[in-house]
């Protein structure tokens, strides 16, 4: 299988007049064609900084400090302005949780979609455009796709936006999709039918896609495998069998263990003590310390490397040192 | 059980005005809350979840008298609370109590988390400015705050932090009975754990009965005894929680239920998925007969013709859908 997208030890940080803050921090994983990565994560993790560093997007005051995206083997990284635009949109596009960020208030949905058209693929008549928008339209399950392409954004339910800027972004036959979370703002019902598209895009088209998310049943739906964000690193990573049923990061164990499930009565609910330290103070030692109940004191004193806990498994953790024993 | 609060054919209408294509304004209705009826029990979590703008906070405001009902009856401990003008609401007040979903927009940022919690003593005369300090100090400390918190401002607090300071103005005036409008959608997994165990907790030690309102099903289904399910302003269904995950009856119950991912690969991927089709219907006209038809995998003529009534088909199990109107009618014969 060819990888589509390798970062190594990406690290975006944002620059304050109260210091640097390391929102990304030495990230690195690989992607293949139709491959789906989750990244999860409470928030403030850097699960939007990563994706938009990826996107060559960061915010003003941000810059990516360290590492390289290969982006099907060429380093994106520092590339200009005018070539990343030409990737963006066609061979990488990005979907939110809000529609209105990419989606124009003023021009109808079906002008919107073959401005874009325009732009990437100048060879294509007036005719064919108007084909592959109605298409596409027809793809994500909008019915009378024909009448909704004349309406303008306001005229459309949340639902319907979010169907409408997923097309928006398959316009151009992207090889890699990064959605942020685009169900969090609705409802389950909803959410359950996009979901139930991301699959199909993912089958039909081999679309590569970076689903990020706080939601670990949608995680469990549909990825193949998934990365654990803190404070801007990746603490655990695994195939997505793997992280549910051998994970071995306790931030990992915490966030499964503090959620209620529709499919088990009486799993007490078993909170995470204590919230995320603040990224602006430099940590000494591994960032989830303070609200680790199986720290030891190595851990406040170092911050723990990278330890493989299996094939393809990673883990941030002391506990995993070769030399580590459980009654110490 | 001894009932706290009865709701009987609660209706909260909007008037909504309209600009009319040939005739200047036209007034339409929203039926924001239309015909409900149920009880709630001393001391029990009644849980209610459905899609958004399904009328779930607009019930609970009419509730609180936040609203004037429309029609229909409010009945707080025996007393009918449904006509009574703001003055005479007054000693209810205390009683009942509303936590709100944004933490944030409910707390005064100018005011101390000390000012913010002794204001809902206000009407406590009884209580000397000294206990009043003491008591902000035995709340924080009960939802898990400590005393140095009692001089800072609400920005100075993480979003479960606001919540719980939230939590602790609540329970100041000693309230028998709490609305929680979204307590935890606001907040991060691993907090939304922190917050619903310290409800629990505090049901617990001062037996107090909620409203639990949200549109995660996970976690309603954790935290309530029962639950019911609106959609379009109607309650659909209402049973234990557990009877309700177990056997739910009415088909829009089942669907909701299947399209919550669970955290488990395996059971997600094996899982058969029903997935409804289409989105809820505007409520200013909502679909005739049952409003649930124009999704419904199973509906009928009758269901597009005539709305099912809302009744207990099993003991304690309440639906409204034709499909158990056979059910229906033999406990009536019996
Ligand atoms: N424009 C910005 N300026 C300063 N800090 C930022 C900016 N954008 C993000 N951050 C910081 O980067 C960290 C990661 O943010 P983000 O990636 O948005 O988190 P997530 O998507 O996981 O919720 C946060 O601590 C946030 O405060
Ligand atoms: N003050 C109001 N005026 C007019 N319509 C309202 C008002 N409040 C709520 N609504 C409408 O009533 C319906 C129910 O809303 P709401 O009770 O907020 O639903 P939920 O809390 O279940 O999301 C929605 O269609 C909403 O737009
Ligand atoms: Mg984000
Ligand atoms: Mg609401």
């Amino acid at each position: 299988m060819n990888n589509i997208l390798e970062v190594k030890e990406l690290s975006t940080s944002f620059f304050t007049k109260f210091g640097e803050i390391k929102a990304v921090d030495k990230i690195s994983f690989t992607l293949e064609e139709g491959e789906v990565i989750a990244i999860v994560g409470e928030s403030g993790s850097g699960k939007s900084v990563a994706s938009m560093s990826i996107m060559g997007l960061v915010d003003t005051g941000g810059k990516i400090v360290n590492g390289q995206i290969l982006f099907n083997g060429k380093d994106v990284v520092g590339l200009k302005e005018k070539e990343m635009e030409k990737i963006r949109g066609s061979e990488i596009s990005m979907i939110f949780q809000d529609p209105m960020t990419c989606l124009n208030p003023v021009f109808t949905i079906g002008s919107q979609m073959e401005e874009s058209l325009k732009l990437h693929f100048k060879e294509m008549t007036k005719a064919q455009r108007h084909e592959k928008i109605i298409n596409m339209l027809d793809m994500v399950g909008i019915a009378n796709p024909e009448q909704r392409a004349k309406q303008y954004p306001h005229e459309l339910s949340g639902g319907m936006r979010q169907r409408v800027m997923i097309a928006m972004s398959l316009l151009c036959n992207p090889k890699l999709l990064i959605a942020d979370e685009p169900t969090t703002a609705l409802d389950v019902t909803i959410q359950a039918q996009i979901i139930d598209l991301m699959r199909n895009i993912k089958e039909e088209f081999n679309t590569a896609i970076i689903l990020i998310t706080h939601d670990l049943g949608v995680v469990a739906s549909i990825a193949d495998k998934v990365m654990v964000m803190y404070c801007g690193e990746v603490v655990e990573s695994a195939e997505v069998r793997k992280l549910y049923y051998e994970s071995k990061h306790p931030y990992t164990w915490g966030l499964l263990k503090a959620l209620p499930r529709l499919d088990m009565k009486d799993n007490e609910l078993q909170p995470i003590p204590g919230s995320t330290p603040d990224l602006l103070l430099e940590h000494e030692g591994c960032n989830f310390f303070e609200r680790c109940e199986y720290a030891m004191e190595c851990c406040r004193k170092a911050k723990p490397p990278v330890f493989e806990a299996g094939e393809a498994h990673k883990v941030k953790c002391w506990r995993y040192h070769p030399d580590f024993k459980e009654d110490i | 059980m001894n009932t706290i609060l009865s709701v009987k054919n609660l209706k909260k209408y909007f008037p909504i005005k309209r600009e009319g294509k040939f005739f200047g304004v036209k007034h339409d209705v929203l039926k924001a809350v239309d015909d409900v009826s149920f009880d709630i029990y001393e001391g029990e979590t009644l849980g209610l979840v459905g899609e958004s703008g399904c009328g779930k906070t607009t019930l609970g405001r009419t509730i609180m008298r936040l609203y004037d009902p429309t029609g229909g009856k409010i009945i707080f401990k025996g007393d009918d609370i449904t006509e009574l003008d703001q003055k005479q609401l007054h000693p209810y007040r205390k009683d009942m109590h509303m936590i709100f979903q944004d933490p944030y927009a409910s707390l005064n940022p100018r005011m101390t988390v000390s000012e913010i919690i002794m204001e809902s003593m206000i009407n406590d005369t009884a209580l000397s400015a000294s206990q009043r300090k003491e008591k902000v100090l035995e709340l924080l400390d009960l939802v898990g705050l400590n005393s140095d918190h009692a001089t800072r401002f609400p920005h100075e607090f993480s979003g479960g932090q606001r919540q719980r300071v939230g939590i602790a103005r609540s329970l100041a005036a000693n309230p028998k009975f709490i609305v929680c409008d979204e307590p935890i959608s606001a907040l991060d997994v691993s907090i939304q754990a922190q917050v619903v165990n310290l409800l629990k907790d505090l049901q617990k030690r001062l037996g107090l009965t909620y409203l639990f309102i949200a549109h995660d099903l996970s976690m309603v289904q954790y935290i309530s005894d029962r639950v019911g399910v609106m959609y379009l302003g109607r309650m659909v269904e209402l049973a234990s929680s557990e009877e309700l995950y177990k056997s739910p009856l009415h088909p829009y119950t089942t669907a909701l239920m299947s399209a919550v991912p669970v955290p488990d690969p395996d059971k997600e991927r094996q899982k058969r998925r029903i997935i409804v089709e289409g989105e809820v219907p505007s409520p200013i006209n909502p679909p005739s007969g049952c409003a649930f038809n124009t999704r419904c995998p199973r509906a009928t003529d009758k269901c597009r013709g005539v709305a099912p009534s809302f009744t207990e088909v099993t003991p304690n199990h309440f639906v409204a859908c034709h499909l158990f109107d056979n059910e229906k009618k033999e406990e009536k014969i019996q």
